[in-house]
């Protein structure tokens, strides 16, 4: 009996080591449960960088941001358009500007080789010159006017043969018109001209002031020129100008050399 | 010291003046010019050129002879030529490529079609 109470208060014993222990182990996973709860209320106080939802403030500042930027991209993407299309009308003013100077220079020159001589025949050479690789004409005549009897004679041709120009009266036909009124002439469609000596496609009067001393008459144009370039009507406009002035000066000059020789001529036969 | 030496053989002041002024746009060109075909072949005889642009209608000798004579030349064989004729015609501009030269350019001149092919012929980009 002894023996059986010992056992049982032993056995009693272990039970109530074990039970405090699973108290103890249960007191430590409730402390444990606290700080958990507690460390959690403390994470979720505090913003986490990484995730999360972001407070409202936060979010209001980004989005304002946001749209600041979308603005100043809208604001760059414009100004880029702006900028190429400026480019756009740059590139076309350049070529405008490349074809002026060139216009220019074809004027430059032509006036230049105009006045650079005082010989007759140079003059007229250079005006055949000036009318075949600047404006691209293969048939044409520089017809002078003579005051005394009113008539228009041909004094240079390319393409034709002088004797080919009949001897205009002025105010007759296109050509004499264009001599008596000063204005130029020239055919609505140069595709559809057909060649007449009396009627050229292009007739331009070389004028002193208003004082008309010849015309000039196209009757055909270089196989690769089709049709007439605003600068040819610049080189036409200073071709009745210049070439007038050239030709006047030239033959000016030609008639004083000549006197000259012939008033040397009587001298010397004076003074031997 | 010039980078290109072109040579423009033109019995026309006009031209050769309106030639020189296309030219005178490519940095470091020095331009000599000649009356035509002899005096051209005469010119080359006394320096190296890069580059020459003929008129075919001329007195003495013509272009095409002269590009003919250039061509069979060892010493300016390869120098680019190009032929600038009023002719428009397609024979014409046959005959000069098939005597060697290198492009054709048709009058009325325009100074930016010189520009083009002598830029190109002298490889400036």
């Amino acid at each position: 009996m002894q023996k059986d109470d010992d056992r049982l208060t032993s056995r009693g014993e272990e039970f109530l080591q074990v039970f405090k222990k699973g108290a103890e182990f249960t007191q430590d996973l409730m402390r444990e449960n606290e700080r958990l709860r507690y460390r959690l209320l403390e994470l979720e106080k505090t913003p986490s960088p990484g995730g999360g939802d972001p407070p409202a403030q936060e979010v209001r500042r980004l989005s304002e941001r946001i749209a600041d930027l979308e603005a100043e991209k809208q604001e760059i993407l414009d100004r880029i358009r702006q900028v190429e299309e400026e480019n756009h009308d740059f590139a076309a003013r350049y070529l405008e500007i490349e074809d002026e100077n060139n216009n220019l220079a074809n004027l430059y020159i032509a006036s230049y080789q105009l006045h650079s001589t005082l010989d007759f025949c140079e003059v007229l050479q250079i005006i055949t010159e000036i009318i075949i690789n600047l404006i691209g004409a293969e048939e044409f005549a520089i017809l002078l006017l003579d005051e005394k009897s009113d008539e228009l004679q041909a004094v240079a041709t390319e393409g034709v043969e002088r004797e080919q120009i009949p001897v205009v009266r002025l105010g007759k036909g296109v050509i004499g018109q264009v001599a008596q009124s000063g204005e130029n002439h020239f055919v609505s469609d140069v595709d559809d001209y057909q060649r007449d000596f009396l009627s050229p496609m292009v007739c331009i009067p070389l004028k002193i002031k208003e004082h008309v001393i010849g015309v000039l008459a196209i009757y055909k144009l270089l196989v690769q020129k089709k049709e007439f370039a605003p600068v040819d009507y610049e080189l036409f406009t200073l071709l009745a100008g210049h070439a007038a002035t050239a030709i006047f000066s030239s033959r000016l000059y030609s008639d004083s050399e000549r006197k000259l020789s012939t008033i040397q001529g009587f001298i010397d036969l004076l003074t031997k | 010291m010039s980078e290109y030496n072109v040579l423009i053989v033109e019995d026309s002041p006009t031209m050769r003046q309106l030639i020189a002024f296309a030219l005178k746009r490519i940095r470091g060109v020095r331009i000599v010019e000649a009356n035509d075909g002899v005096d051209g072949l005469k010119k080359l005889s006394a320096e190296r050129f890069d580059l020459i642009l003929t008129d075919i209608n001329m007195p003495i000798m013509d272009g095409l002879k002269l590009v003919s004579l250039v061509r069979n030349d060892a010493n300016y064989k390869n120098i680019p030529i190009v032929v600038i004729t009023t002719e428009g015609a397609q024979e014409d501009r046959e005959r000069a490529l098939t005597l060697g030269a290198n492009d054709y350019i048709t009058k009325p001149i325009q100074p930016t079609k010189i520009l083009e092919v002598a830029k190109g012929l002298l490889r400036i980009v």
